[in-house]
C-alpha cells in the first residue's frame, strides 16, 4: 500500500522524522519497504500567470510570455512550450532558482532577454508529462511557492503488508496502529452528519448472513459529474497510486483508502427494483467494469437487482450498472462481506481489485454505516447531490469470541516475563475489550482485526508492542545426547568430495527441462510436465541428469573450454503408477584430454576406462559389474549398465555419434549417472589376520578369442578353486603382430597367499596348469611364447 | 730401508693421481696386491737376520696401514667427486609445472550448504531430507496454509498436468515429514532445493533453501534469536554482525519474525522465522501445550551470495566453470 506521508501526519501528528516514522512501523511489522520523494528537489518556483503572449521576432517556436507572480512588475519571459497560452496558470522558476539539475539565471534568448522559466513537471522532477507547462487550477494563488501550493515536501511510503493485516490498509488504520505503538493519544475517525433531504430508497436484503451480514445503501440524487475533484485530493488519490476518474469514482477510493471501507457506486438509472445479495446460480451471466465476461458459479457472491446479477460482491462492480459521464443519481453501497464469502475468487478469475484485496482480508464490520456518511459527505462536497434516507439489512455481526492468555505460558514462549498488567495495557493500546483474572487474561479483538483466534496471537501482539528489539538473544538448555553418525553410511559430503579429488567441477542444472530432450536422449516418452512452466524449454521433470551435463558441455565449449569434467547430484522424476520415483542420482561427464594440460608425456582422450575407474573409486571395490546395455544417450559398443551386487544402478558409456554431431562436439564425452543411495552404503571394516609367509606370483600371457570378455576369464578362474589364490591383475592387452587377427592378448598376474605356509613351487605350477587348462577348454585359450 | 719411505711417497704420487674408483684399484694392487710391491717387501722380511724382523716388520705393516689409508682416502675423495657430478647432473629445473590431475571444485551453494550442515550439526542438529514434488498436504494444508488463504499468493506454485502434486515451494514439508514420523524433542535442519514461478537477477525459478526446527519443552523466541543470531556471525565468521528481528507473518508460525542482517550499511533481508504454530504441531500429533519451539528459513543461494559478493542469482545455474572455478 502506498500513501502520502502528509496525509497520515494529518490524521494523527506524531512527532517522529520520516526515517523514525518508517524504522517504527517497519519494527511493528509493518514493513515500509519504500520511502520516495513527492517531488524532485527545487526552490524558487512560484504560481504565475500567463499574462500576455508575443511570437519571438527571430524563432518561431518561441513566444515572448509576459508573466505575473504577483508583483508589480510582470517577469518576461521566453516559452517554447506548445501549451503556452494567455491565461494560463503555470510553475514560474524565477531567477536563482534551482531546478533538479539546473540552475535558473537571467539569460538572452536569440536576443530577447528572459527572466527565468516556465517549467513542465518533468523538469520539476515529479510525474512524466514532459509534452507541455505544467497546468495549474485556474484559481492556483498567483506568486505562492509551488511546492506549498502542490504539498511537495511530502514523501510516498511504499507498506508491505502481510496478509494478517487488513486492518491497516487504510490511513486510518496506519494511523490507529501507530498510535497503538508510539502511545500518543488514540485516533478517531471523524463521524460526518449528513442531512437527509429526498424521501428516495431502493430495498435491500441479504441472502445470507454468514457471506454478508450487513449490506448498507443510500440514494444521492443530481450529483454533477462535470465539477473536478479537487487538486488537494487528486494529489492524495495519485499519491496512493490511484487515478482520478470523476468525483464519484474518486471519492469512493478516496473514502476506501482514508477508513478502509471498499464502496461503490450504482448508476441509480441503471437499477431495476431492489438489490438482492446472494450467491449466483450457475450459468448466470455478468459483464464486469474491467470488461471481462464471467459465466458465473454458485460459489461467486453477487448483488443483484431484477434483471440478475449487476456486480460481483466486494470484488468488482458491473459494467451496466457502473457510474458514467452521463450518471446524476447513483445509489451508493456499503457493505460487509466475509472474507470466507470472497477469499481465493480473484486469483481463480485472474483479476486483482483494491476493494477484493481489502474484503479477503478482512473489513472492520462496524465501519459500514460510518464510511457510507463519509462517502455522501464527500461527494457532496465536490458534486453536490440531495440525500437520501439509508436503507438496510443487519443480520448478526460476526462474533468475536474472547480469547485466553496465560502469561505464564506467554512468557515460557517469549522467554521473557509477561506482567499481567503490562499484557492488559499493551492489548488495551491494541483496542482489545479486556477482562483480567489473575494472571490469566480475556481479551476479545476488536472488529478490524481478524488475525486473532488463539493465545498464540495475543503473544505476538504482546511481543510486537514490547518490540522484537528488546527481547534477548539466548541460546536453548539443549539435553545431552548427540547427533548419530551411521557408520555404514557414507555421508554425501564424503562421495563429493571423492569426485572432486578426480578433478571434477560440480554444476547445478535446472530440474525441469525440454521435452524433447527428455524424449530424445532420456527416452522418456512420458515425462513428469508442468502445468505452469516459466518456458517452454522447461516444460518437463527431468529423468536423468545426462542432458544437463551435455547442455552444460556443450555452453561451456562455446566459451573455449577444451576439457570438460562436471558432476552433478539431484533430483530424477519418474512417474510411478499414479505417483512419482524421486531417486537422488550422481552423474559425470569428462570431455577432452585426460589430464590437464601439461609437459612431459603424449596426450591422449580421455576414454570410457578412465571414467569407469572413476566411478569405481566411488564404489566398494569388486562388487560392481558392468554389462552391455542399450540407452539412447549411449553409443552400443561402448556403454554398460552398471550393477551393484546384480541390482542395476546406473549407466556409464560414451555419447552415442549421434548425439555428438547433434551437440556438434569434436570428441565424443563420457558419461555416467549413477543412483546416489547405492554409493552411500557401505559395510563397516572387519579385521582380517595378515599372513606371516611371503605370497607368490605368477604372470601368465594368453592368447583368447576378441569375443571373450575379461569378466568371464575371470569368473572362469575362479570357478577352479584354487585354494588361497589372493588376486587376479592384468596388466596388458595386446593386438597386433604376434598375435593372429579376432584375438587378443591378455597378461595377468595371480597372486597365491596362504596365512598357514609358503607356497611351493609345485603348488604354483599346479595352479597355473589348472587354469590353463579351464581355459583352454573354455575358451580355446593358449599361451602366449 | 730408505727404499720403504720412497715407496711410500711414490705410492701416495700414484693413489692421487688415480681418476676413478676402477684406476684406483690398479694402484691399489700395484702396492697392496699379491704380487704387489709392499707386499713384496713382506715376503723379503725372512730374508732379514733375526734380530732385524720385528723393526723391519714393524715399519712395513705401518707402511701397509698408511697405503690403506691413502686407498680409503682416495676412494671417498673420488666417490664424493662422482656424486657431485651426479648430483650436478640430475639437477631439475624446480620451476617446471608439476604433473598430474588437478582438482575439482563444489558448487557455491554446495560448498555453502555443507557447511552450513556442519555448524548446525556442531550445535547438535540432525539434517533432514523428503521429496521435490510434493503433495498439497505437505506443502500447505499441513503447515496452516488451507484453500483460498490469502497466504498461498505469498508463494507462485508449479503445478504438475494430470496431477494434485506440486513442486515445493519451501522445505518445511520436510519437517512435516520428520515430526510425523518422529517423536519430540525435535532438532533438525533441512536444507533443499525449491521451487517458485520467479525469474529474474534476484529470483530462479529453483533455488535453496535452509530450515531448522528445534522443538522441546521450553524453546523459546528468545532461543529463536539467540540460535539464528548465533548461527550467522559462525557463518559469516563475523562477531559484529547485527541481526535483527521483525514482526511479519507466516500462516505456520505464531508469533512469526522476519529475519535481517547488517554489516554495519543499512538491512538485508535474509530468512523468515517463528514460533511453530500449534495448529502445524497438532497436525503432527504434537501437544501444544506440552512442546513448543521455533522454525527458521533462509535462502542458501542468498547466504552463498552474501558471503562470496555474488551479484546475480543466475549465475548459480548458468554453469560458467571460469564462474564455478573460483571457489575451489
Amino acid at each position: 500500500m502506498k500513501f502520502s506521508e502528509q496525509w497520515l501526519r494529518s490524521l494523527l501528528p506524531v512527532s517522529l522524522d520520516s526515517a523514525a516514522l518508517a524504522h517504527v512501523l517497519t519494527m511493528a511489522g509493518l514493513e515500509v519497504e519504500g520511502v520516495e520523494p513527492a517531488a524532485g528537489v527545487f526552490s524558487g518556483v512560484v504560481v504565475g500567470e500567463v499574462r500576455s503572449l508575443e511570437r519571438h521576432p527571430k524563432a518561431d517556436r518561441l513566444n515572448v510570455c509576459q508573466v505575473d507572480v504577483g508583483e508589480e512588475r510582470l517577469l518576461q519571459i521566453v516559452c517554447g512550450a506548445p501549451n503556452a497560452a494567455v491565461g494560463i496558470r503555470v510553475p514560474c522558476a524565477r531567477v536563482g532558482a534551482q531546478l533538479p539539475g539546473m540552475a535558473i539565471a537571467a539569460a538572452q534568448l536569440r536576443g530577447v532577454g528572459s527572466e527565468g522559466m516556465l517549467c513542465s513537471a518533468t523538469e520539476l522532477g515529479f510525474g512524466s508529462d514532459a509534452s507541455g507547462l505544467l497546468l495549474l487550477a485556474a484559481d492556483a494563488p498567483i506568486g505562492v511557492d509551488l511546492r506549498e501550493h502542490l504539498e511537495l515536501d511530502d514523501q510516498v511510503l511504499t507498506l508491505k503488508l502481510t496478509p494478517n493485516r487488513g486492518d491497516c490498509l487504510s490511513l486510518a488504520g496506519i494511523a490507529r496502529e501507530l498510535a497503538a505503538i508510539t502511545r500518543v493519544e488514540a485516533f478517531a475517525v471523524p463521524q460526518p452528519r449528513i442531512e437527509v433531504s429526498i424521501g428516495d430508497t431502493v430495498p435491500v436484503r441479504s441472502a445470507n448472513h454468514a457471506a454478508c451480514a450487513f449490506y448498507r445503501g443510500r440514494v444521492l440524487r443530481g450529483v454533477d459529474l462535470r465539477r473536478p475533484t479537487p487538486a488537494w485530493m487528486v494529489r492524495r488519490l495519485e499519491r496512493s497510486a490511484v487515478r482520478a476518474i470523476n468525483p464519484v469514482v474518486d471519492a469512493t477510493n478516496y473514502v476506501m483508502l482514508e477508513l478502509g471501507q471498499p464502496l461503490h457506486a450504482f448508476d441509480l438509472a441503471a437499477l431495476r427494483g431492489g438489490i438482492l445479495v446472494r450467491f449466483a446460480r450457475d450459468g448466470e451471466r455478468l459483464t464486469l467494469l474491467n470488461g471481462q465476461e464471467l459465466e458465473l458459479t454458485s460459489d461467486l457472491l453477487v448483488i443483484t437487482d431484477e434483471t440478475g446479477p449487476i456486480a460481483l460482491a466486494g470484488l468488482m462492480g458491473g459494467l451496466h450498472s457502473g457510474v458514467s459521464g452521463g450518471t446524476t443519481d447513483v445509489f451508493l453501497e456499503s457493505a460487509y462481506f466475509s472474507p470466507q464469502a470472497v477469499a481465493g475468487r480473484m486469483r481463480r478469475l485472474g483479476f486483482n481489485s483494491d476493494a477484493g484485496h481489502r474484503f479477503e482480508r478482512g473489513v472492520d464490520f462496524a465501519l459500514s454505516l460510518r464510511a457510507l456518511d463519509r462517502l455522501t459527505e464527500v461527494i457532496q462536497s465536490i458534486a453536490g447531490g440531495e440525500a437520501g434516507p439509508v436503507t438496510q439489512d443487519e443480520g448478526p455481526a460476526p462474533v468475536r469470541a474472547p480469547i485466553a492468555l496465560d502469561t505464564a505460558r506467554a512468557a515460557r514462549l517469549l522467554g521473557i516475563p509477561v506482567p499481567v498488567q503490562e499484557a492488559a495495557q499493551m492489548l488495551g493500546r491494541l483496542g482489545f475489550r479486556l477482562e483480567v483474572q489473575g494472571d490469566r487474561l480475556l481479551a476479545t479483538a476488536p472488529t478490524y482485526r481478524f488475525d486473532m483466534e488463539r493465545e498464540e496471537d495475543l503473544v505476538e501482539e504482546i511481543a510486537r508492542l514490547h518490540g522484537y528489539e528488546n527481547i534477548p538473544e539466548t541460546l536453548p538448555a539443549a539435553g545431552a545426547g548427540m547427533v548419530p553418525d551411521p557408520e555404514r553410511q557414507r555421508d554425501r559430503a564424503r562421495t563429493l568430495d571423492a569426485l572432486v579429488a578426480r578433478e571434477f567441477q560440480e554444476v547445478i542444472n535446472y530440474s525441469f527441462i525440454d521435452e524433447g530432450w527428455e524424449r530424445e536422449v532420456h527416452g522418456n516418452g512420458n515425462p513428469v510436465q508442468l502445468a505452469n512452466p516459466i518456458a517452454a524449454q522447461m516444460s518437463v521433470m527431468r529423468s536423468s541428469l545426462l542432458a544437463g551435463l551435455l547442455e552444460t558441455l556443450r555452453s561451456n565449449l562455446n566459451r573455449q573450454r577444451e576439457r570438460v569434467r562436471v558432476f552433478e547430484l539431484g533430483c530424477c522424476f519418474l512417474r510411478d503408477g499414479d505417483g512419482f520415483q524421486q531417486p537422488e542420482r550422481l552423474a559425470a561427464l569428462a570431455y577432452g584430454p585426460a589430464a590437464p594440460l601439461q609437459w612431459g608425456g603424449p596426450e591422449r582422450l580421455v576414454d570410457f576406462f578412465d571414467m569407469k575407474g572413476d566411478l569405481e573409486a566411488l564404489l566398494p571395490a569388486g562388487r560392481l559389474r558392468f554389462e552391455g546395455v542399450s540407452h539412447p544417450a549411449l553409443h552400443p559398443g561402448r556403454s554398460a549398465q552398471v550393477l551393484l551386487d546384480g541390482k542395476a544402478l546406473g549407466v556409464i558409456g560414451e555419447l552415442h555419434p549421434r548425439w555428438q554431431q547433434h551437440y556438434e562436439l569434436p570428441k565424443a564425452p563420457i558419461l555416467f549417472e549413477v543412483a546416489l543411495e547405492a554409493l552411500q552404503q557401505r559395510g563397516l571394516p572387519s579385521h582380517r589376520e595378515i599372513s606371516r609367509f611371503p605370497s607368490v606370483s605368477r604372470d601368465l600371457a594368453l592368447i583368447v578369442p576378441e569375443a571373450v570378455s575379461w569378466r568371464a576369464i575371470v569368473e572362469h578362474i575362479e570357478a577352479c578353486g584354487i585354494p588361497h589364490m589372493a588376486s587376479i591383475g592384468l596388466f596388458d592387452l595386446y593386438r597386433g603382430p604376434g598375435v593372429e587377427a579376432g584375438r587378443k592378448s591378455l597378461a595377468f598376474r595371480v597372486l597365491l597367499q596362504d596365512t598357514e605356509k609358503t607356497f611351493t613351487d609345485a603348488e604354483v605350477d599346479s595352479a597355473c596348469g589348472l587354469i590353463l587348462q579351464e581355459l583352454e577348454k573354455s575358451f580355446g585359450a593358449k599361451l602366449r611364447d | 730401508m730408505e727404499s720403504l719411505d720412497v715407496l711410500v711417497e711414490e705410492a701416495r704420487g700414484a693413489f692421487a693421481s688415480a681418476r676413478n674408483a676402477a684406476d684406483l684399484e690398479q694402484v691399489k694392487a700395484r702396492y697392496l696386491g699379491k704380487s704387489g710391491a709392499l707386499t713384496e717387501q713382506l715376503k723379503g722380511l725372512g730374508k732379514l737376520p733375526p734380530e732385524e724382523r720385528p723393526r723391519a716388520g714393524s715399519r712395513i705393516n705401518e707402511a701397509k696401514a698408511s697405503l690403506e689409508l691413502m686407498v680409503t682416502q682416495r676412494r671417498d675423495a673420488l666417490r664424493s667427486v662422482e656424486l657431485e657430478a651426479r648430483l650436478r647432473e640430475e639437477a631439475l629445473d624446480v620451476t617446471l609445472p608439476g604433473r598430474g590431475q588437478g582438482g575439482g571444485g563444489l558448487h557455491p551453494v554446495t560448498r555453502t550448504r555443507l557447511r552450513v550442515e556442519r555448524l548446525f550439526r556442531s550445535l547438535g542438529f540432525e539434517v533432514a531430507a523428503g521429496p521435490e514434488i510434493e503433495t498439497d498436504f505437505y506443502n500447505f494444508t499441513a503447515l496452516n496454509t488451507p484453500e483460498d488463504h490469502p497466504a498461498r499468493s505469498m508463494h507462485d506454485t508449479f503445478y504438475l498436468k494430470d496431477s494434485a502434486a506440486l513442486l515445493r515451494t519451501h522445505t518445511s514439508p520436510i519437517q512435516i515429514r520428520h515430526m510425523e514420523s518422529h517423536q519430540p524433542p525435535f532438532r533438525i535442519i533441512s536444507p533443499g532445493r525449491v521451487y517458485r514461478v520467479d525469474s529474474d537477477a534476484t529470483h530462479s525459478p529453483m533455488f535453496h533453501q535452509l530450515e531448522g526446527l528445534w522443538i522441546d519443552a521450553n524453546v523459546s523466541f528468545s532461543d529463536l534469536k539467540g540460535v539464528v543470531a548465533e548461527f550467522l556471525r559462525s557463518f559469516f565468521e563475523r562477531s559484529d554482525l547485527k541481526v535483527r528481528f521483525r514482526p511479519s507473518f507466516f500462516p505456520f508460525t505464531e508469533p512469526s519474525a522476519e529475519i535481517d542482517m547488517s554489516f554495519g550499511d543499512g538491512w538485508l533481508e535474509i530468512g523468515g522465522s517463528g514460533m511453530v504454530h500449534p495448529n502445524v504441531l497438532r497436525h503432527v500429533n504434537v501437544d501444544p501445550t506440552r512442546h513448543q519451539g521455533f522454525a527458521f528459513g533462509m535462502g542458501l543461494d542468498r547466504l552463498t551470495m552474501l558471503r562470496y559478493g555474488v551479484r546475480d542469482l543466475r549465475l548459480f545455474f548458468e554453469n560458467d566453470l571460469r564462474f564455478l572455478e573460483q571457489f575451489r
